[in-house]
């Protein structure tokens, strides 16, 4: 079997805060393979967001192992490292330069990997914006005149710009109305397949991962206490803290509710055993 | 039938900018909230849900661009005719109103204790400042803060979102209103600690008879929360019911395709939106849902 597109084994990030000791991470190990979508779950301050940071190279872990495709990845990245793994960000509306045109933020991410002719860097910023389904009229525009579904194909767009194999997709619709929601969940679902890619997809929102993951890492304190495939973990999860996080999902159907309530009771028969 | 806490009829709103015309956002809005009823207002962003929200606040009315009409009543009282003192005067007292970030909505330079004194002087003019402590203590440990010394000395930024929260409510409160407005309250939040405070805040109205205006665009949330919805797109009020007859037969295809397109923890796949956005604007066929549910 083929290595997995990126892993992290037995990471642990340790911040010094006002001289004490915080420890984000804690002994944190997953991987994700090509074509796959890992979702990573937790609530805030669980070490989501820590996870993404090491994954993209914004801070080294304080000790663990990092693989992409099997290649262990060096304290420094190289530019082709950096290149593979790319992020989107929850808020389009702060990630994108405002005072960019939308086009020049996608050029600029072909420019500094030095990615295809120069003379053809127009066409192909054409390209990407077409792949995320806006026009190319669009390049031309600020993020300030865009609505924020548009914002964030832009960032999709620009984040696959460089041909990146990983994609870290940090709260990527939690920003967005349901109806806008579905139709970008939708791209980054076709985009995935066609171009292959792994997802890690990090999000507090159950729903949307229960029909985008094939997989889930469920993040407590900064430790992985569970991880699953996605329809095992709805089926039973085993963990009471993912008992608790699904049992506080808001439903929209009696089919949900009743899910959603054979899975607490779950969790008292768990607690009698 | 007493008079509802609150009657909206024929709201229309405008913003004039550079443009010759006023550019309308709200084309003639009506609903109404009963004494201690918890009725929902959902929609997208960009809606016209919260301009409503600070339409009955007063707030927008301050803005010089703002042309607003239509009737607003509150407790009976036309807010369009009673005067701009009195008016100011029912805010922070009768009718409160909570934001999305709590944070952002509590001031960072003063400390809870002294924020929460100004709002019980509000409902108290002249009490003193212990007493003031005295009776925030009380309301904190109705929102289940067990510390409350501690987080009256504290700033915001000392404080989670969810515990900044949880100040929020019990400030709404502390002065007893009719009305409560809660614009997204849970959004910033985590969904354990979401679920947390709506079943506090539920619990709380409950007991005190407030009415409640949630306003939202998360269909499950409202569905946990609210007693009545009221569908709200483009400025149009296109659908209103029960909870529990709107989520179980939506009428409308604007409120149809905002319920496929919440992804299910029953799995299902990421949901198809047809773009049938034209429909949106049909008015609602046959008897209003209400009239069709009894």
């Amino acid at each position: 079997m083929s290595a997995p597109a990126a892993a992290l084994e037995n990471v642990s990030k340790v911040f010094n805060v006002a001289g004490r000791e915080v420890e984000a991470l804690a002994d944190v190990s997953f991987d994700v393979r090509e074509g796959e979508c890992l979702a990573v779950v937790g609530e805030s301050g669980s070490g989501k967001t820590t996870v993404a940071n090491i994954l993209l190279g914004v801070f080294p872990p304080t000790s663990g192992r990092m693989f992409l495709f099997g290649e262990e990845l060096p304290q420094r990245r190289r530019l082709e490292h950096r290149r593979a793994i790319q992020l989107v960000q929850q808020n389009p509306l702060s990630s994108l330069n405002p005072k960019r045109t939308v086009g020049a933020s996608i050029r600029l991410a072909l420019d500094v990997h030095g990615i295809g002719e120069r003379s053809q860097r127009s066409s192909a910023v054409a390209a990407l914006l077409e792949e995320v389904g806006l026009e190319a009229a669009l390049a031309r525009r600020y993020p300030a005149a865009l609505s924020g579904g548009q914002r964030q194909r832009v960032a999709i767009a620009r984040a696959l710009a460089c041909g990146s194999r990983v994609l870290v997709l940090d709260e990527p619709t939690s920003a967005l109305d349901v109806l806008v929601q579905a139709r970008v969940l939708k791209l980054l679902s076709d985009i995935r397949s066609r171009r292959n890619l792994a997802f890690v997809f990090i999000t507090h929102d159950l729903s949307v991962v229960r029909n985008v993951a094939d997989r889930v890492a469920v993040f407590e304190n900064g430790r992985v206490v569970e991880t699953a495939q996605t329809e095992a973990l709805f089926a039973g999860p085993r963990h009471p803290y993912t008992r608790n996080l699904v049992g506080a999902v808001p439903v929209v159907t009696k089919e949900e509710e009743a899910l959603r309530s054979a899975i607490s009771k779950g969790a008292d028969q768990h607690a009698g055993d | 039938m007493s008079a509802p806490v609150l009657r909206i009829d024929g709201l229309r709103l405008g913003f004039k900018g550079h443009a010759a015309r006023a550019v309308e956002v709200l084309h003639g809005i009506a609903l109404e909230v009963g004494k201690g009823e918890r009725v929902a207002l959902v929609g997208e962003s960009g809606a016209g849900k919260s301009v409503t929200a600070r339409i009955v606040m007063g707030l927008l009315q301050l803005l010089k661009s703002a042309r607003v009409s239509g009737t607003v009543e509150f407790e009976g009282a036309d807010l369009g005719w009673i005067p701009p003192s009195e008016a100011a005067s029912l805010r922070g007292r009768r009718m409160t109103m909570i934001f999305q970030d709590p944070t952002s909505s509590l001031n960072p330079v003063y400390r809870i204790g002294s924020q929460f004194h100004d709002v019980i002087r509000r409902g108290e003019p002249g009490i003193s400042r212990d007493d003031a402590i005295g009776k925030a203590s009380g309301l904190l440990a109705e929102v289940a803060i067990r510390d409350a010394g501690r987080v009256l000395d504290s700033y915001p930024f000392q404080l989670s979102g969810g515990m900044n929260q949880r100040v929020m409510i019990a400030m709404a409160l502390a002065n007893e209103p009719a009305l409560l407005i809660a614009d997204e309250p849970g959004t910033a939040l985590d969904v354990t600690v979401q679920a947390q405070t709506l079943e506090l805040m539920r619990q709380l109205v409950e007991a005190r008879g407030t009415a409640v205006l949630f306003i939202s665009h998360n269909l499950g949330v409202v569905r946990e929360f609210a007693d009545r919805v009221y569908v709200i797109y483009k400025g149009r009020i296109v659908e209103h019911g029960p909870v529990a007859d709107l989520f179980e037969s939506p009428g409308h295809p604007y409120t149809r395709a905002l319920m496929d397109s919440v992804p299910r923890i029953t799995g299902g796949g990421i949901p198809e939106t047809a773009a049938a956005e034209a429909d949106f604007l049909k008015p609602v066929p046959g008897p209003a849902p209400t009239e069709a549910a009894g």
